[in-house]
């Protein structure tokens, strides 16, 4: 009995003609499940094991490599929005705009609100320093949010 | 000297349509038509290799050379990755490629591919760059429909598959072997050269790694031709016989403190000074520049002192820099602390070694840490050799690391300290403190 939905099996397998081996397929599987649930739990790691042919400690190191996917200790909320820190975004009140949205939602960097909406995160560099400061919802880009903007910004996350 | 008219950012300034129509109304894949009519692969290779295109991702390796390292009459497959990892703290230019004019990038993958016959392309995106993956998908479909991509293109017997593969978050898979193994599902740890790519690269076959805006010269060296591509930029220094030039036009990022930001493609060459004042709109607030990163933050610093360096292949070197980089630019101004800026550039290189190299994982923490102390009031004097000392022997070229990230992290650790020696003795001595944001890292 699996534990992935045999949706999200499909998905994971559609992948799979793309490259020459199976393991290729690890890194989008992760992604697939994380956005679909919120997280990557053992179970799921058991599974994309199974179906790429690999062991799971594969599976895991590979996740654990990369800081973008959480376990089943800490899902995402419904939203995860990065604030840049990089350095053309710190010279522009990026720091500032990090430590105002982490009073404002009272959580820290990594965390998520109570309510499970907002998963609050800092960003190295998110290569939109031409409208510094600037912040990544999920994964779009946003310029020049600055700590005035921050409010408004909090609004239409929860709103969302 | 007129104002240069842009190449690649030509339908970008004007705001024209990303879909493949438009493009193609605009002379698009007009360059693909003429490469696979009129020349054999190894024709294309020539005149890449004439041009003298340096790759544009930041270690300026000559494109066309690159392309013959992979071994001949090679029965496949041979595969290319197209590095659009740019996460090179300051630099932007390749997203704006993308997210804005996708078929211009997708026309040099399928000439660069048609001329390493390369038969499967990887577009390695970082995950941080939602819209550039969601355009080039689209232009990609667009492309399958319209016979440019798939079986027989163009009905000719060349056949080729693009798909995007999302990264997911590590500034080491901007290193082409690190691109790799993560292409390959496994953590992206670089790997030892040689072999190299082009003899055994993503999945042990023979592998093209080039950037984003190295393709797109691609398309725009088979349209305008060579002699178009040589007229632009700096031809070799005649002293130098290893110098490769620095040919044709490039895409230079200005951010941090200037009034305007962006990104502008001038002719290779320009100076620091001239992008702030002509471009960037000087700096901000009347204020005066206190320095700059020319290239990326593994560059080094520059002082305003040399904001007349010329941004080639060639000028940053001689004013102690590691090289061009991604020309991306960014300027701070006289009121900024020294410390402040070199604590960030610490902090995003402790936070990114990959952790595979013990003199990286910690080199780059120690100084992190050290400027961490700083910043607390609690910096000694002789931290400064200390960082020194890591900064030189950290890196491919002291030979401790397989990477060059370590030599990233180095660069401006000891350029800062000594072009700015002055200012670092002041602080430490006067028990300054910068009052640090304290946030609590929850992982």
């Amino acid at each position: 009995m699996s534990f992935l939905s045999e949706e999200l099996r499909q998905q994971i397998l559609a992948y799979v003609p793309r490259y020459p081996s199976k393991q290729a397929v690890t890194l989008p599987a992760l992604h697939l499940v994380q956005d679909s649930l919120r997280c990557v739990p053992l179970e799921a790691i058991r599974d994309i094991a199974d179906l790429l042919e690999l062991s799971p400690a594969e599976v895991r190191d590979t996740m654990s490599f990369y800081g973008i996917f959480r376990d089943k200790e800490k899902p995402l909320g419904k939203t995860r929005l990065w604030v840049c820190r990089g350095l053309a975004c710190a010279l522009r009140e990026g720091e500032e705009v990090l430590a105002e949205v982490c009073r404002k939602l009272d959580v820290h960097p990594g965390e998520t609100t109570s309510d499970g909406r907002i998963t609050v995160e800092f960003a190295e560099c998110i290569g939109v320093c031409e409208g510094a400061p600037a912040v990544l919802i999920n994964d779009a880009g946003r310029a020049n949010v600055t700590q005035d903007k921050v409010d408004g910004l909090i609004e239409e996350l929860r709103a969302g | 000297m007129a104002d240069f008219e842009p190449v690649l950012l030509r339908r970008i300034a004007r705001k024209a349509s990303p879909s493949l129509d438009a493009y193609r109304s605009d002379g698009g894949y007009r360059a693909l038509q003429k490469a696979m009519h009129e020349l054999t692969p190894a024709q294309v290779v020539d005149t890449v290799k004439t041009s003298g295109l340096r790759g544009r991702g930041g270690a300026g390796f000559p494109c066309g050379l690159k392309w013959t390292f992979l071994p001949k009459d090679h029965p496949g497959p041979i595969y290319m990755c197209i590095n659009a990892d740019e996460s090179e703290p300051c630099t932007f230019n390749n997203r704006i490629l993308m997210e804005e004019d996708p078929h211009q990038v997708l026309e040099g993958i399928i000439i660069s591919c048609y001329a390493t016959k390369a038969s499967t392309a990887y577009l390695y995106i970082r995950y941080e760059y939602g819209a550039s993956t969601r355009a080039l998908q689209k232009a990609i479909d667009e492309a399958y429909q319209a016979n440019l991509l798939g079986r027989n293109i163009l009905g000719k017997d060349f056949h080729l598959d693009v798909f995007i593969h999302r990264g997911a978050g590590a500034y080491i898979c901007g290193e082409e072997t690190g691109l790799i193994e993560s292409l390959e599902g496994k953590r992206a740890w670089p790997r030892i050269k040689p072999p190299f790519p082009a003899v055994e690269g993503a999945f042990r076959k023979p592998t093209v790694v080039n950037n984003i805006e190295t393709v797109a010269c691609v398309t725009h060296i088979m349209d305008r031709g060579v002699e178009w591509f040589k007229s632009i930029g700096v031809p070799p220094d005649p002293k130098n016989p290893r110098d490769a030039g620095s040919y044709g036009p490039k895409l230079y990022c200005i951010s941090g403190h200037v009034n305007k930001p962006g990104c502008v493609e001038l002719p290779l060459g320009v100076t620091v000074r001239e992008l702030v004042d002509k471009h960037g709109g000087g700096v901000w607030k009347g204020r005066k520049a206190k320095g700059c990163i020319p290239g990326g933050l593994s560059m080094g610093l520059m002082t305003e002192a040399e904001f007349d360096t010329p941004l080639d292949f060639n000028g940053p070197g001689k004013v102690g820099c590691l090289g061009l980089g991604t020309a991306a630019v960014t300027i701070f101004d006289e009121e900024t602390s020294i410390v402040d800026v070199l604590f960030n550039i610490c902090r995003f290189f402790a936070h990114e070694s990959c952790g595979q190299c013990t003199p990286c994982r910690e080199g780059t923490g120690w100084m992190f840490k050290i400027m961490d102390r700083f910043r607390r009031g609690q910096g000694r004097r002789e931290d400064l050799k200390i960082l020194e000392e890591v900064g030189d022997s950290i890196g491919i070229m002291p030979g401790t690391t397989i990477c060059g990230l370590a030599d990233g992290a180095g660069w401006p650790v000891k350029t800062a300290v000594r072009k700015f020696r002055a200012e670092f003795e002041r602080y430490i001595q006067s028990g300054s403190k910068t009052q640090s944001l304290q946030l609590v890292t929850a992982h």
